[in-house]
């Protein structure tokens, strides 16, 4: 294993690009039942091209049977009337292991408590692309609902067998069958008994619409709360197994520097503790993490260091070191900006700076690692468990039913857990040690080896008319991603383009990718503009939109908020608004600054979001508010400071992230509509945030901020 | 002799060295896993635990400096199958998303409702400033720590 040096462009939307491996799974059918027990599965069959993203092609499985189409979830009724629900995504906070079981006990129309979710384990559930691109609600919940209505109709088929009677007219519901005519029924355990049966199903099994949801859509707590309150959840990071020793990695002074001499100690080597080198990785595992830690102090590595760009001159080196040609999917034009702009009675350009971040989740990179008999099994807290199992196939030259990794509901990760450092850094130990090794990063690791939001650069063009209607619109993004990149206002003649830079600092996803930094410069170049017209914001918003449900987040949240109704001097309010994978999203920010200090407080926050039906509010609520002030602090203080290939602010001491001081008074209004399907909310909430709080602290102040973080040191009246 | 320390009422010998910080001697010797590391530093309060009776970080203390004192962890605060009122709080309120950092708000809260049982809105903040939820359910925090007075309140007197 070594640190290949890449040069990469950076693919901030990464996933949406990745193609999908090969399916694979080798659960034969009698040890399918044999794990489970006897009962009814039903295996989702994804026909359409609408779960492509998330699940592979179609391949052999069960033993050389032929599974026609992509499968996305499966679903087992076992003999004792339990429910078991299979899903390769992951739980991260997000509380999706709660609405997925709300989905099932909705559809099959059994008890909540009946119903379990295996989850993100790559030996049990189905091929999954990742956990990201708020994807899960949207593609998984309908999978859900159609293996769920499928095994439905299987209890309800053999009731009607058992009884003699066509099963149109026999009514499912409360975990039986019952003959309405008889009053007699059959309980779903009953029907299971003594049935091994398994079924592939077609997509388009009709599933029940949000308006006569009963179990979905309700505020249903998080299941298994209790073992989070009592500490007896088991995150990656708690996993201990029979002789596990835990690892340390010796990490290079700075990034890209290659190891050129490599020597260990003299001294008596312990016994118990391994040190391995193998390539650029060196690594130690003992007993405890402090041997480890001392086996790495006693190492004699030299490194050879590279230039790097720092801080200072980042958003000049990534305008001038943009991709020459920008590929067509990147580029959207309409009209011609030219004319809009020559035609244009106020015309506007700014630039605006985005700074890296990092995602910070509490519980570090993690993962357990255990070798036997040639196979490799890993713990770990991945957004991505099907990648993290290729890439170690990959790195260890297994076949990949020789990997299995499993991802125990995990300490958050915000877009910041896709790639396979701390697994691959585990099994290497663990290979070396024959013995199971777990790794868990320091947070000084994770801060400076993980990978951050990238960066970038923006500018925009534009032009309005006397009356305030936009006439032109130009918008570069350099670096930092294409998402929300194209604006929701109607203008006649606009262009969007996305410029790639190579990679200065190891860049990923992030909560809403590039939509927070395109809303941030979007949303407060349309406040400017606003001024411009001399026209109030959210009017001036109104005046340029056509989509209704945007129109309708605006209208809730300025309603909610108090728009217009400001009851202190020296308070300033903004707004701003946004849309992306399906869900809409409006904020409005009400902040106050301390004339001596110059700091800025945000007094209030309000959201109005809407993300079609809804399937579990308090879970959604818990989302909303926790975007809104994770975007509070990317809004006003969070930035990676580096020099020369070092993080220089690697530590919640000097990492600001936001505390309870910071939190404001809060409000989420959740616009539900039953009458669109359910997108996902992980990410639309954060978008407007930023942007709503700097527009508050111009009305405030006059003062315009166009680069995030835009107070890390309190503002500084002009 | 090795140390002896005394967590959630149990007597431990620990055979890690003295100057290993307590954290690590929950979590890798007495394998109480519910005290978790977040940063090492004192900074983000994952590792909270009462050390007689006060809330301190355990990534900070030296084990030998928890001898003689007794240790409560979040393991320790159910009794008899029944949730401490923080605890219950917290579930009631439902205050946590990825869940990671609730041992150590509950053990800070704990800390804060043993010392000041009616503490006001700035109280509860300024105590658990030093706390980090990431994911950032505070305002239910803040809820479940209200809450949880106010059964303590009723429960004690």
């Amino acid at each position: 294993m070594s640190n290949v040096e890449r040069k990469l462009f950076v693919e901030p939307e990464r996933y949406e690009f990745t193609a999908a491996s090969i399916h694979q799974f080798d659960l034969a059918r009698r040890d399918f039942f044999k794990i489970l027990g006897a009962g009814i599965a039903v295996f989702a069959v994804v026909k359409d091209g609408a779960g492509a993203q998330e699940t592979a092609p179609g391949h052999r499985s069960f033993h050389n049977e032929e599974l026609p189409k992509d499968i996305g979830a499966w679903l087992h009724v076992g003999e004792d009337g339990s429910v078991t629900g299979f899903a390769g995504k992951a739980e991260i906070g997000q509380n999706i292991r709660t609405a997925l079981a709300q989905t099932i006990a909705d559809e099959l129309r059994v008890p909540l408590e009946s119903v379990r979710m295996v989850m993100a384990d790559t030996a049990l559930t189905p091929f999954d692309a990742g956990t990201f691109g708020s994807r899960t609600t949207p593609t998984m919940t309908p999978q859900l609902r159609r293996v769920s209505a499928a095994a439905r109709d299987i209890l309800v088929e053999a009731a009607a067998k058992e009884w003699g009677l066509a099963p149109k007219g026999l009514v499912a519901a409360d975990a039986k069958v019952t003959d309405p005519a008889s009053g007699r029924f059959l309980k779903y355990a009953e029907l299971a008994r003594g049935k091994t049966l398994a079924q592939n199903l077609p997509a388009e099994d009709p599933i029940t619409p949000p308006a006569e949801w009963t179990v979905a859509g309700k505020p249903i707590p998080k299941v298994d709360a209790r073992s989070f309150v009592t500490g007896h959840h088991q995150y990656t990071t708690d996993i201990s197994l029979p002789g596990m020793l835990h690892g340390k990695v010796l990490r290079p002074p700075s990034f890209g520097a290659v190891l050129t001499s490599f020597r260990q100690s003299e001294a008596k080597p312990m016994p118990e503790v391994f040190v391995v080198r193998d390539g650029d990785f060196v690594g130690a595992a003992a007993s405890t993490e402090r041997e480890a830690q001392e086996a790495l102090d006693a190492v004699k590595a030299e490194w050879k260091e590279v230039p790097q760009i720092s801080n200072k001159e980042l958003f000049a080196y990534l305008k001038q070191n943009a991709a020459a040609k920008t590929e067509d999917r990147f580029r959207k034009q309409k009209g011609s900006v030219e004319e809009g702009l020559a035609g244009a009675a106020h015309r506007l350009d700014a630039t605006y700076n985005v700074a890296y971040i990092a995602h910070a989740p509490l519980e570090p990179r993690a993962a357990v690692a255990q070798w036997a008999d040639g196979k490799l099994t890993v713990w770990t807290g991945t957004q991505r468990p099907f990648a993290n199992r290729d890439e170690l196939a990959a790195v260890f030259h297994l076949p990949e039913s020789s990997v299995r990794v499993i991802v125990p509901d995990t300490g958050s990760a915000y877009g910041g857990k896709h790639t396979s450092d701390a697994a691959l850094e585990a099994a290497r130990l663990a290979r070396a040690a024959g013995r199971p090794v777990k790794v868990v990063w320091t947070r000084e690791e994770e801060f400076t080896w993980a990978y951050f939001r990238p960066a970038g650069v923006i500018e925009i063009k534009s032009g309005i008319s006397g009356d305030g209607t936009l006439t032109a619109w130009e918008f570069h993004n350099y670096h930092s991603g294409s998402s929300g990149i194209e604006t929701p206002y109607v203008v006649a003649n606009q262009q969007t383009e996305y410029h790639a830079v190579p990679l200065i600092l190891r860049s990923g996803s992030y909560r809403g990718l590039g939509a927070t930094a395109n809303h941030f410069a979007r949303e407060t170049h349309m406040d400017a503009l606003a001024s411009v017209a001399k026209m109030d914001p959210l009017d001036f918003r109104m005046k340029n939109l056509s989509d209704a449900r945007m129109r309708a987040v605006l209208e809730a949240a300025a309603e909610s908020f108090g728009w217009g109704k400001k009851t202190q001097e020296g308070r300033g309010f903004g707004v701003a608004c946004g849309d992306e994978k399906g869900s809409y999203v409006a904020t409005c920010a009400e902040i106050a600054v301390d004339k001596k200090s110059g700091a800025v407080r945000v007094v209030r926050l309000v959201e109005a979001f809407e993300c079609g039906a809804i399937v579990n509010p308090d879970g959604l609520r818990n989302q909303v508010i926790g975007a809104m002030i994770q975007g509070l602090g990317g809004a006003l203080f969070e930035a990676i400071e580096f020099e020369n290939g070092r993080i220089k602010n690697p530590h919640f001491a000097n990492y600001r992230v936001p505390r309870f001081r910071d939190v404001p008074d809060i409000y989420a209004m959740l616009l539900d509509r039953k009458d669109i399907p359910s997108a996902g909310a992980g990410e639309t909430p954060i978008m407007a945030v930023a942007p709503a709080i700097g527009n508050a602290i111009f009305d405030a102040t006059g003062i315009r901020l166009n680069n995030l973080p835009m107070v890390p040191n309190g503002l500084r009246p002009a | 002799m090795p140390i002896e320390i005394e967590v959630n009422g149990k007597r431990y010998p620990v055979n890690y060295p003295p100057d290993t910080p307590l954290l690590y001697v929950l979590r890798d010797e007495l394998r109480l896993t519910g005290t978790k590391y977040g940063c090492g530093e004192g900074q983000c309060g994952a590792c909270t635990v009462l050390l007689g009776g006060a809330p301190r970080r355990s990534c900070q203390i030296p084990v030998s400096a928890a001898a003689g004192k007794p240790v409560t962890t979040i393991e320790g605060l159910e009794k008899d199958g029944r949730l401490h009122p923080v605890q219950q709080a917290f579930l009631d309120a439902g205050a946590f998303q990825c869940a990671y950092c609730t041992s150590g708000m509950i053990m800070s809260s704990v800390g804060l409702l043993q010392s000041n049982i009616n503490p006001s809105q700035s109280e509860v903040v300024q105590f658990l400033q030093g706390n980090v939820c990431r994911c950032g359910t505070h305002p239910r925090i803040m809820e479940a720590v209200r809450h949880a007075a106010k059964m303590m309140q009723e429960r004690g007197r």
